[in-house]
């Protein structure tokens, strides 16, 4: 586990966060600029010294104010990897790689440099380098130091959105090449559903929320944090079957199926799909006759408040025993016609999904959209 | 032209001996005051600041007299200096190079500090997180990036060395072959009559070696910067 909980005061600005994470896969902490994630994060990496509280990572105190515990950053042995890089200038790429490794490793260098594909930089200078080459850089020097937990404040807010699309696939395969548990900063939504297993919402120097993405994301109250332009559902699936004469693979999760495009991965996959509410169509009655295959029996769980024109409607298209929750998005006008409420059974029709996720070590490029058959 | 008068040889290897050596022996110090004045925050820091600066507004034979008191045989740290190490200053080499090291001292500490100020201590941070200690962070980060700055700095105080004049006099007087350097030699000659011609040629001489210094601090603070800015 990773467990935080610190007061702290940063000029007028007052921090209280209390949350626990896993000490495994990705935690986001998502929240708008300015509400006190870098300040957490600079907590736990011994940057900052917080007032008051605790932080232990994995058993381990590194901070207790009651205790008078508190490690030295070089004592904590946590990767932390900044927005603008900060490489070292003075140093090769091979000198930053190694500058933190305990001792020379041939082997584990070669691997961080093919994973991160450093191969052609190793004797550039830091200077001679791209935004996103210098952000491998960084994430394959805080990793050679074997941290226990790596940090990320928000690596990819510095770069263009092509430089974006260079770097996240590197970020996703470290989750299946390395057993390294991360923590997330980001104020980008798309980001966290793509990288993160965890959410931890920070909002005016608190923490909000704390929970999975798909339970976080699906949440009304917690839309004016989560956004409600990208409002979307994200669904685990596992990859079941093959259909060879039409081109088709399907997708199960408790209650249906979902047909995509063919999917080159091995059968029982686990894929991690988003939704958008503009990608689902609703229909009082099963329909027939539609081109739309995607369609699952499900009922209104939670119509969200709203003045404009739009509403968003949470379905549940799962099982009883597992809910599966999709969002839908409509008109008020088509909300007044077909007579929804809360509890009312409707058919959701699904156009398109975004496969956000591959299996964790899956090498693939991801982020695809298809349009659903 | 090129041979060298005996006299004059003399005066120019004790300048660049009593430049070299003063400047070498007052770094360490240089550094840990820019350190002090740049890094920390203590009662006391502004009068150390302009303790350092004297020497830059005092007339120097203000100084030279001040270490005649202070350094002399007999004086407070002077006569412990010869109690416990045997170290004498008054009227020999070491002396000068005393004199010439208090006079650069602000300029060596000044040009430190601004460089120390301009480096990035995000990434001092970012060595902390990979597991440096704090010395380490100052041997591998931030020496290295103010290198330009101590580098400077031994310059001007090199330089400042080899044209000291007045503290030196005051404190060692001009003794030819001990303490008489190539300015002391310059001022001897032109007290004596027909003494012009030497004189101007010790002139020449320090016109030579100044450009020399300058152009070979050039060149190293070019390569140093650009090791520093990190491209190759």
């Amino acid at each position: 586990m990773i467990e935080v909980d610190i007061e702290t005061k940063l000029g007028a600005f007052a921090l209280a966060a209390k949350f626990a994470a896993p000490a495994s896969g990705v935690t986001a902490l998502f929240g708008r600029s300015g509400t006190g994630k870098t300040s957490v994060v600079n907590a736990l990496a011994g940057l900052i010294t917080p007032a008051r509280g605790r932080i232990a990572v994995r058993g381990e105190t590194l901070f207790d104010s009651e205790r008078r515990i508190n490690l030295p950053p070089e004592k904590r042995r946590l990767g932390y990897i900044f927005q603008e890089g900060r490489l070292f200038p003075h140093y090769s790429v091979r000198g930053n790689l190694l500058y933190g490794a305990k001792r020379f490793d041939a082997a584990a260098l070669n691997r961080i440099v093919a994973l991160l594909g450093l191969g052609e930089l190793l004797h550039r200078r830091p200077g001679d380098l791209s935004g996103g080459e210098k952000q491998r850089v960084a994430i394959g020097r805080a990793i050679l130091a074997e941290p226990q937990l790596l940090l990320m404040d928000e690596p990819l807010a510095a770069l263009d959105a092509a430089r974006k699309e260079e770097i996240l696939p590197f970020i996703a395969a470290l989750r299946g090449a390395l057993d390294i548990p991360v923590i997330y900063v980001s104020h980008a939504m798309e980001e966290v559903i793509r990288l993160a297993d965890m959410l931890v919402l920070v909002d005016g120097g608190r923490i909000a929320a704390t929970g999975t993405v798909e339970a976080l994301t699906s949440r009304i109250d917690l839309r004016p944090l989560t956004g409600r332009f990208e409002a979307g559902a994200v669904i685990r699936t596992v990859l079941r079957g093959h259909d060879k004469a039409y081109g088709l693979s399907e997708l199960a999760f408790p209650g249906g199926r979902l047909r995509v495009p063919h999917i080159d991965l091995p059968l029982g996959s686990k894929l991690r799909l988003r939704i958008h509410a503009r990608d689902v169509v609703l229909a009082a009655t099963a329909p027939q006759g539609l081109s739309i295959r995607n369609a699952f029996a499900g009922r209104v769980v939670e119509i969200s408040p709203e003045d404009g024109p739009l509403v968003d409607l949470r379905l549940d298209i799962g099982t009883p025993a597992e809910p599966v929750m999709l969002w839908a998005r409509v008109t008020q006008r088509a909300l007044a016609d077909l007579r929804l409420a809360v509890g009312s059974p409707v058919h959701a029709l699904v156009k398109t999904v975004a496969l956000e996720r591959p299996s964790p070590g899956g090498e693939r490029a991801f982020g695809e959209t298809y349009e659903a058959g | 032209m090129l041979t060298l008068t005996p006299v004059e040889s003399a005066a120019l290897l004790l300048s660049l001996r009593v430049a070299f050596v003063g400047t070498v022996c007052s770094l360490p110090l240089a550094l840990a005051v820019a350190w002090l004045l740049a890094r920390r925050r203590f009662v006391g820091q502004q009068l150390l600041n302009g303790v350092v600066h004297l020497p830059l507004v005092l007339p120097p034979v203000v100084v030279g007299f001040a270490l005649l008191v202070l350094f002399g045989r007999h004086g407070p740290v002077g006569g412990w200096l010869y109690d416990v190490f045997g170290l004498t200053f008054a009227f020999n080499w070491k002396g000068a190079a005393l004199a010439a090291a208090a006079m650069g001292f602000p300029l060596m500490t000044r040009a430190m500090r601004l460089s120390l100020e301009t480096v990035d201590r995000r990434l001092e941070a970012a060595a902390r997180t990979l597991g440096a200690s704090r010395s380490r962070v100052f041997w591998t980060i931030t020496l290295p990036l103010m290198s330009p700055g101590i580098l400077t700095g031994a310059i001007l105080g090199f330089a400042r060395s080899m044209g000291e004049f007045g503290a030196t006099i005051t404190f060692v007087s001009n003794i030819p072959g001990e303490t008489q350097t190539l300015p002391l030699a310059l001022y001897a000659f032109t007290q004596v009559p027909g003494g012009d011609p030497p004189a101007f040629r010790l002139c020449v001489i320090a016109v030579i070696v100044a450009m020399a210094a300058l152009f070979a601090s050039e060149v190293m603070a070019r390569r140093l910067d650009r090791s520093v800015r990190g491209a190759s």
